[in-house]
C-alpha cells in the first residue's frame, strides 16, 4: 500500500512534464503576435516591437524559451504576466479560492441532488417517481448553462430582487453575501452535473440491486432501507466516484461561460482574458495549475476506490 | 408424529405475470417439516422448487402473486404485511443460496456479514456480535476463524464462502433453514463436507431443514422426507427410504433410473425423453404424460395426489405401479451416464 502510493505519486512528475511540453507547444499554434498586442498604439514602430521581443525573449529559439520557463516553474516561479505585470503565481493564488468555492458549492449541489435522485429512481424503477426524476435529469443535462444562468438572473435578481445578478464577494469578507453571489452560478453548474450523476447512480444501483448479495441481505431480515443504503449503495458508488472526480476536476478547471455571465473572477475568466491578450505566462501557468489539480484529483479518486472497494485494498 | 411441524405449506401457488400471459410456477404444493428433520424438494430446473423456497422466505420478486398458506410455528405468513415476514427472516427463517461466489457482499468482511444478523435480531453490540460471528465461523469449521472473519469474500474459496453463508444463516439459531442447492456450485469433496456439516448442525440445534436439490444422491443420504416436483406440482411425496425402495410415480422412477449406482452399473442408467412443459401453456391432464412411457387416455384428466401407501403420496393414475418392480425398463438407456436425466438438471 505504501509502495503503491509512492509509485503512484512518482507518476505525477513525468505526467506534468509531458503536459508542460504540450501546453507550451500548442500555445505556439495560437494566431497573433504577442509583441504586436503588447505594443498597443506603437505597433507600427519596429524598434518598439524589437525591444518588446528582446525583453520577453521572444526572439530566442523555442527550446530556450521553454527551458527558461520550465526551469523557473520547477522552483515554483511561474513568471510575470506580460499584461497585468503581476506574478502569475500570485494571480493563480488569488483566483484559486474563488474557483474552489464555486466548484465546491456546485459539486455539493450536484451530489446532494444527483445521488439521492438516482437511488430513489432505481428503487422505484418504472414508476411515476422514476419517470419524473428522469425527466428532470434530462432537463438538467440538456439545458445550456448560459441560458439557465440568464433565466435565473431574470427571475431571482430582476423580478424578485432576492439575489445580486453578478459580482463576487470573498468568503472571508462577508460569508452571507459571498454565498448570495455564488449560489446562482453554483446551481447552474451543479444542475447539469446532478443530471449526469443521477443517471449513473441509477444505473449502478439497478445493477447492484439485482445482485445475489442483495437477496442475501434481505434473507437476513434487514429492512429494505438498510439493504438499499448499505448493501447496494456501497457497491454502486464505485463507478459514481469515478465520474464525480472527473466532474469536480472539470469544475475546478474553470467554468468559462458561467463565470462570464455572473462576472465571477475565477480561473475561467482569468484564462479567457489571458488567451485574448496573448498573455503566454498566464495561459501556461493556469493550464499547468489546472493539470496539476486534475492529476491530484485522480489520485484522490484512486484513494477513494481503495476505501470503497476492498478488492483493491487487499490485492 | 406428534410434534407440531415447524413449517406447514398448504396449497401454495405462485403466479408471475408475463408478456404472454400469467405463468403459474408453483401450483397447489403442500408439505410440512418437523424440527430436526430434513425435507428434500427434488426436481429438474424450472420445476418450481426454488420459487417455492423464495415464497416461503417472502422474497418473491415484486409482481408475483402468492396463494395458499405458509405457516411458521403455526403462524400464518401469507397475506401479512411485509414487515411481519421481514421480522421473521434471519431470526426464525433462514436461507442458504446456491451461489456462494456471488451471494456474499464483496464490500464487507465475512465477519461483518455474519455479525450483521446478530446485531439486528439479538441486539448485540458490534463487538459482541463480532465475537459471536467468529464463534459461528469456527462452528462451521473455518480454520483460523478470527483471521478469516476479517477477510473479504474475494479472499475466500467457494467452499469457505458457503460455510460463511451457513454461519450467517444459522447465527440466530433459526427454526427453519432453507438450503437451495447449497452444494451445486462446489467441488464434489467440498459438497460432502458441507452436507455433513448441515446434518450435524441440524442435529445439534433442532433446526428443521428444507433441502432443495436436483441430486437424488444427496437426497438418499441426507433427507428424511422427499417431495418430488414436476412442472410446478408435486408428483410424489414419501419418506426418503420408501421413495427409493418403492417409487410410485413414473417421473421418480425415471429420476432414480438416471442416477448412477455402483450395484447396477451402467446398464441401469436411463434418461427421460422430452423436455419440461411450458408453464404458460401446460398439458391439460397429467403434466408428465407427454414424457411418460405409461401414459394412456385417462392421463388427459389431471391425477389427484393420493395416498398409495401409508404416508406415501403419488399423483399418477397408474399408482401403485406394481409389486416390487423397480421399473427402469421403460426408459431407454442413456447415452452419456454423467450427463443424463437428473444429474443434468442443474
Amino acid at each position: 500500500m505504501g509502495l503503491w502510493l509512492l509509485r503512484r505519486i512518482g507518476q505525477i512528475l513525468p505526467t506534468l512534464l509531458i503536459l508542460s511540453f504540450l501546453i507550451f507547444g500548442l500555445q505556439q499554434l495560437m494566431p497573433g503576435d504577442p509583441a504586436l498586442i503588447l505594443a498597443g498604439e506603437e505597433r507600427g514602430d519596429p524598434q518598439v516591437l524589437a525591444q518588446i521581443r528582446a525583453e520577453l525573449f521572444l526572439d530566442r529559439p523555442l527550446w530556450e524559451q521553454y527551458l527558461r520557463w520550465i526551469s523557473r516553474v520547477v522552483v515554483g516561479d511561474f513568471g510575470f504576466s506580460w499584461r497585468i505585470r503581476e506574478p502569475v503565481g500570485a494571480l493563480i493564488l488569488e483566483k484559486l479560492p474563488v474557483t474552489f468555492q464555486l466548484a465546491g458549492m456546485a459539486f455539493l449541489i450536484a451530489v446532494l441532488i444527483g445521488v439521492p435522485a438516482g437511488i430513489v429512481s432505481a428503487v422505484k424503477r418504472d414508476r411515476p417517481v422514476d419517470w419524473a426524476t428522469n425527466g428532470v435529469a434530462l432537463f438538467g443535462i440538456s439545458t445550456p448553462n448560459f441560458w439557465l444562468g440568464i433565466m435565473m438572473i431574470l427571475l431571482f435578481s430582476v423580478e424578485l430582487g432576492w439575489l445580486p445578478p453578478s459580482g463576487y464577494v470573498p468568503l472571508t469578507e462577508d460569508p452571507l453575501q459571498s454565498l448570495a453571489t455564488t449560489i446562482m452560478p453554483a446551481f447552474v453548474l451543479g444542475s447539469g452535473i446532478a443530471g449526469v450523476l443521477m443517471r449513473h447512480t441509477r444505473a449502478a444501483m439497478l445493477t447492484a440491486l439485482a445482485q445475489d448479495y442483495v437477496r442475501t441481505a434481505r434473507a437476513k431480515g434487514l429492512a429494505e432501507r438498510v439493504v438499499v443504503a448499505k448493501h447496494a449503495l456501497r457497491n454502486a458508488l464505485i463507478p459514481v466516484v469515478t465520474l464525480g472526480t472527473i466532474e469536480f476536476g472539470r469544475l475546478l478547471a474553470g467554468a468559462v461561460l458561467t463565470e462570464q455571465i455572473f462576472t465571477i473572477p475565477g480561473f475561467g475568466k482569468l484564462i479567457v482574458d489571458a488567451v485574448f491578450n496573448r498573455d503566454y505566462p498566464v495561459v501556461q501557468g493556469v493550464v499547468l495549475a489546472t493539470a496539476l489539480i486534475f492529476v491530484l484529483l485522480s489520485l484522490v479518486a484512486d484513494l477513494l476506490y481503495m476505501a470503497i472497494n476492498p478488492r483493491l485494498r487487499t490485492a | 408424529m406428534s410434534s407440531r411441524p415447524v413449517l406447514e405449506v398448504l396449497n401454495l401457488s405462485v403466479e408471475f405475470p408475463t408478456d404472454r400471459g400469467p405463468l403459474r410456477a408453483v401450483d397447489g404444493v403442500s408439505f410440512s417439516v418437523e424440527a430436526g428433520k430434513t425435507l428434500a424438494v427434488v426436481g429438474e430446473s424450472g420445476c418450481g422448487k426454488s420459487v417455492t423456497a423464495l415464497a416461503i422466505m417472502g422474497l418473491l420478486p415484486p409482481g408475483a402473486r402468492l396463494g395458499g398458506a405458509v405457516r411458521l410455528l403455526g403462524e400464518e405468513l401469507v397475506g401479512q404485511p411485509g414487515a411481519a415476514w421481514q421480522g421473521r427472516r434471519g431470526r426464525d427463517l433462514a436461507m442458504v443460496f446456491q451461489e456462494p461466489m456471488t451471494s456474499l457482499n464483496p464490500a464487507f468482511t465475512a465477519g461483518e456479514q455474519v455479525a450483521e444478523a446478530l446485531r439486528l435480531h439479538e441486539g448485540l453490540s458490534p463487538r459482541a456480535a463480532m465475537d459471536r460471528a467468529v464463534e459461528m465461523l469456527a462452528l462451521v469449521r473455518i480454520p483460523d476463524a478470527a483471521r478469516r472473519a476479517r477477510q473479504y469474500p474475494h479472499q475466500l474459496s467457494g467452499g469457505m464462502r458457503q460455510r460463511v453463508m451457513i454461519a450467517m444463516a444459522l447465527a440466530c439459531r433459526p427454526r427453519l433453514l432453507i438450503a437451495d442447492e447449497p452444494t451445486t456450485a462446489l467441488d464434489v469433496t467440498v459438497q460432502a463436507q458441507i452436507l455433513a456439516l448441515l446434518d450435524e448442525l441440524k442435529r445439534d440445534t433442532g433446526t428443521a431443514v428444507v433441502l432443495i436439490t436436483h441430486d437424488l444422491g444427496v437426497v438418499a443420504d441426507h433427507a428424511d422426507q422427499v417431495v418430488v416436483m414436476y412442472a410446478g406440482r408435486i408428483a410424489e411425496a414419501a419418506p426418503a427410504a420408501e421413495l427409493f425402495e418403492r417409487p410410485e410415480h413414473p417421473y421418480t422412477v425415471g429420476l432414480i433410473g438416471a442416477v448412477p449406482s455402483i450395484e447396477g452399473g451402467a446398464t441401469r442408467l436411463a434418461s427421460i425423453e422430452g423436455t419440461v412443459p411450458d408453464l404458460r401453456d401446460p398439458p391439460p391432464g397429467c403434466r408428465f404424460a407427454p414424457r411418460c412411457p405409461f401414459a394412456g387416455t385417462d392421463c388427459e384428466t389431471p391425477p389427484p395426489l393420493g395416498e398409495v401407501h401409508a404416508g406415501h403420496l403419488s399423483a399418477c393414475w397408474r399408482a401403485p405401479l406394481g409389486e416390487g418392480s423397480p421399473l427402469p425398463e421403460p426408459y431407454p438407456p442413456g447415452r452419456d451416464p454423467a450427463r443424463t436425466g437428473a444429474s443434468q438438471a442443474a
